[in-house]
């Protein structure tokens, strides 16, 4: 789960990472008052997104007066912000973070991070922040400092003077590095956090060291016992059909083909999306109805994957352990008899009670096609939906 | 022979008497696992399924003389359940729980080091299917029908297309010694590599199919690993081909993983280790028996 950049900030500071003064905004009105607020006389508007490379996407702007602030908010507020992390669909923007603009010397890197392959937290840094410290890793993986995390005692503060010195920052501020780097540590831990990133730390012209951007991902596993962070997620940020298949036990990835997916679990929902592909169709989507699934859930995921309109044929693949099949099936007749499923649908069942599955399906006098092995399947719903497609019958909705 | 886990280990299960853990205790002994107790805390001196129940792993040790346990119980209490299981001297502990969090299989994988290594406890999983020895015993929620016993061992991340690779497998009159699923989660138990070394160490195993996916560092690990110490022939695939990339928040990612984790990319990777890529999901069988019959039959050599 990610937040936005004035929760992170919020979250921080409560440990101790000192922040720019500013304060968040829904309206033009609001923006302006924050900018009273604040006082002085240059401020920046930022657009609160769930991605990064805002600035280059002209989602943070510079202001010296109280109309250029009223101007900034209406020119942010309610468009949709394209950046290279976005994705071309680009995300909503219904916040704006104003913050006093401070006279910038210096701008570093430090990112803290779950590292998969050493199982350890890492935090990395470098003397340049910005944009471009992917590249630098990639062209120079030397020049970026690391500290790896012993879980056991926690991050120490020799480690932290290590990334300061190394990063070039003399006493006074070294010192104010120091502490940023253990709380946000500390926040790392007590939050459940699995990036923390402050990008840029900034030295200003005053020699005060600060957090001027940072962004925050949370474990989702771990928010049963983080409810502070768990009521910061934003939906609006998140696509509808996925937020809403989460809430029923559902992983649903929207895509861009025309067969929809009903599979259970994250392994097979790929290796079969790959099939379809590789049997001359396209996913229209990724779906894991997981352990477990009951009748009800398999229904409730016909009718998501029927809410993209794109969609032409369904193939529902079921290898089922922990999971059913004469359930799943009782799912899929219940779905077809209520739903109305407008498209062709493939079904292959495998595993646990699958004869029973097999003669629901059966019996129940529907038009289904089955299928025994993953190949059939795919090449079958390829099939079904070229049929659709050419006959011109069937389509869910408008054809692309 | 088999690797992990045989008809002569006895089996704990963690959250026995729990409705997960009374459906799969019932079907792992119904498929001849030697289950001989449980442990939930408070119903300690009760009998379940015709089998003692204990308040805590140590004593559940002590009364039967487990040395591995299945984990069943909700994640939040999940990192504590492996922790009590390695205390009490279990070696292998199978996790089937899903959405444990990350931090805390940090600090099990800690706290498992602090052991020396003869006793250390190996851990499977956890959001796994968990590991099956066809024909002996299995601890997980596998459909233990679809796996016939043979010559090849399985490790794969994910539950589903480890049923799938099995049945291809099965169809086609291809055994499997053991078959270990190590889960999907961001740090988990055992890795590719972990397993693969033991697949290597066992007699009875000639080949070894590996199924990964997109994302994280163990497909190329386990190249590394391939190419390095396997003698035995590898079969692999990488699910995810035409998964789409996330969206991502930040840069700290990217930074700190040096090599593509797509599933093309894996792929190659391991294509080069020496492994022999299946071209698809539907062909894992195949493959398998395939580079089986290019061995020269090792069991000519062990026969009386």
């Amino acid at each position: 789960m990610d937040v936005h950049e004035y929760q992170a900030k919020e979250l921080l500071s409560a440990f101790g990472v000192r922040v720019p003064k500013g304060g968040v905004a829904y309206s033009a009105d609001q923006a302006v008052y924050r900018a009273a607020e604040i006082g002085g006389s240059r401020w920046v508007v930022k657009a609160q997104i769930h991605a990064g490379a805002r600035g280059k996407a002209g989602g943070i702007k510079l202001c010296t007066s109280d109309m250029d602030v009223r101007q900034a908010a209406k020119d942010l507020l309610g468009t949709t912000l394209v950046t290279t992390q976005t994705g071309p669909e680009g995300l909503p923007v219904h916040r704006l973070l104003v913050e006093e603009a401070l006279p910038v010397e210096r701008e570093l890197y430090i990112g803290l991070v779950l590292d998969r392959k050493r199982e350890r937290i890492v935090v990395v840094a470098h003397p340049h922040g910005g944009m471009e410290i992917e590249e630098i890793a990639q062209r120079e993986p030397a020049a970026i400092l690391r500290e790896v995390v012993e879980p056991a005692v926690g991050m120490q503060a020799f480690q932290a003077r290590e990334l300061a010195f190394g990063l070039g920052l003399a006493p006074p501020q070294g010192n104010q590095a120091v502490t940023i780097i253990l709380s946000a540590y500390r926040a790392f831990r007590e939050l459940d956090a699995t990036m923390v990133e402050i990008n840029p730390l900034v030295v200003t012209k005053e020699g005060q060291v600060l957090a001027l951007d940072v962004k925050m991902s949370f474990d989702d596993n771990a928010m049963f016992r983080r409810p502070n962070v768990a009521e910061l997620r934003d939906y609006a940020q998140e696509d509808p059909r996925e937020a809403e298949a989460a809430e029923h036990g559902l992983n649903y990835v929207a895509l861009t083909g025309e067969i929809g997916c009903i599979i259970n679990g994250a392994g097979l929902a790929m290796a079969t999306m790959d099939m379809i592909q590789h049997a001359g169709g396209e996913p229209a989507n990724f779906l894991d109805i997981g352990g477990g699934a009951s009748p009800e859930r398999v229904a409730r995921a016909f009718r998501l994957v029927l809410s993209d309109r794109n969609v032409k044929a369904i193939l529902v693949n079921v290898f089922a352990g922990i999971n059913r099949c004469d359930w799943v099936a009782e799912g899929v007749v219940q779905a077809v008899r209520e739903v109305r499923v407008p498209v062709p649908i493939v079904v292959r069942l495998a595993g646990t009670n699958v004869q029973e599955g097999r003669r629901i399906l059966e019996e129940s006098g529907l038009p289904l096609v089955t299928a025994d092995t993953l190949s059939e399947a795919a090449e079958r719903a390829v099939a079904a939906r070229n049929a659709a497609g050419a006959g011109g019958a069937g389509g869910a909705g408008e054809a692309v | 022979m088999s690797i992990l886990l045989d008809e002569h280990t006895p089996v704990i299960v963690q959250g026995f008497t729990g409705d997960k853990g009374t459906f799969h205790a019932k079907e792992m002994i119904a498929y001849g696992t030697d289950v001989v107790g449980g442990v939930t805390p408070g119903k300690g001196g009760a009998r379940h399924l015709g089998r003692p129940v204990f308040n805590t792993v140590k004593e559940a040790v002590a009364g039967t003389g487990a040395s591995a346990s299945l984990v069943l119980v909700p994640a939040p209490f999940c990192a504590d359940a492996i922790m009590e299981a390695a205390d009490a001297g279990i070696q292998l502990v199978v996790t089937i729980t899903d959405g444990v969090p990350a931090q805390d299989m940090m600090t099990v994988k800690r706290y498992l080091w602090r052991y020396a290594k003869e006793r250390r406890t190996r851990l499977v999983g956890p959001n796994c299917a968990g590991v099956i020895s066809p024909g002996k015993a299995m601890m997980g929620i596998m459909p233990g029908h679809i796996y016939a016993r043979g010559n090849v061992g399985v490790v794969t991340r994910s539950g589903t297309l480890g049923y799938e690779a099995a049945s291809q497998m099965q169809a086609l009159g291809v055994g499997i010694t053991t078959s270990v699923g190590i889960g999907g989660d961001p740090i988990n138990g055992s890795s590719f590599v972990d397993i693969l070394a033991l697949f290597e160490q066992d007699p009875a195993t000639e080949a070894v199919l590996m199924i990964g996916e997109i994302g994280g560092p163990q497909e190329h690990d386990a190249a590394v690993f391939v190419k390095e110490h396997m003698t035995k022939p590898v079969i692999g695939y990488v699910a995810g081909l035409t998964a789409p990339k996330g969206r991502r928040m930040g840069h700290a990612g990217a930074i700190i993983s040096a090599f593509g984790d797509t599933a093309a990319e894996k792929a190659e990777i391991l294509r080069d280790a020496g492994a022999t890529v299946a071209p698809s999901a539907a062909e894992l069988g195949a493959t398998a028996a395939r580079v089986l019959a290019q061995q020269p039959s090792r069991r000519v050599l062990v026969q009386r």
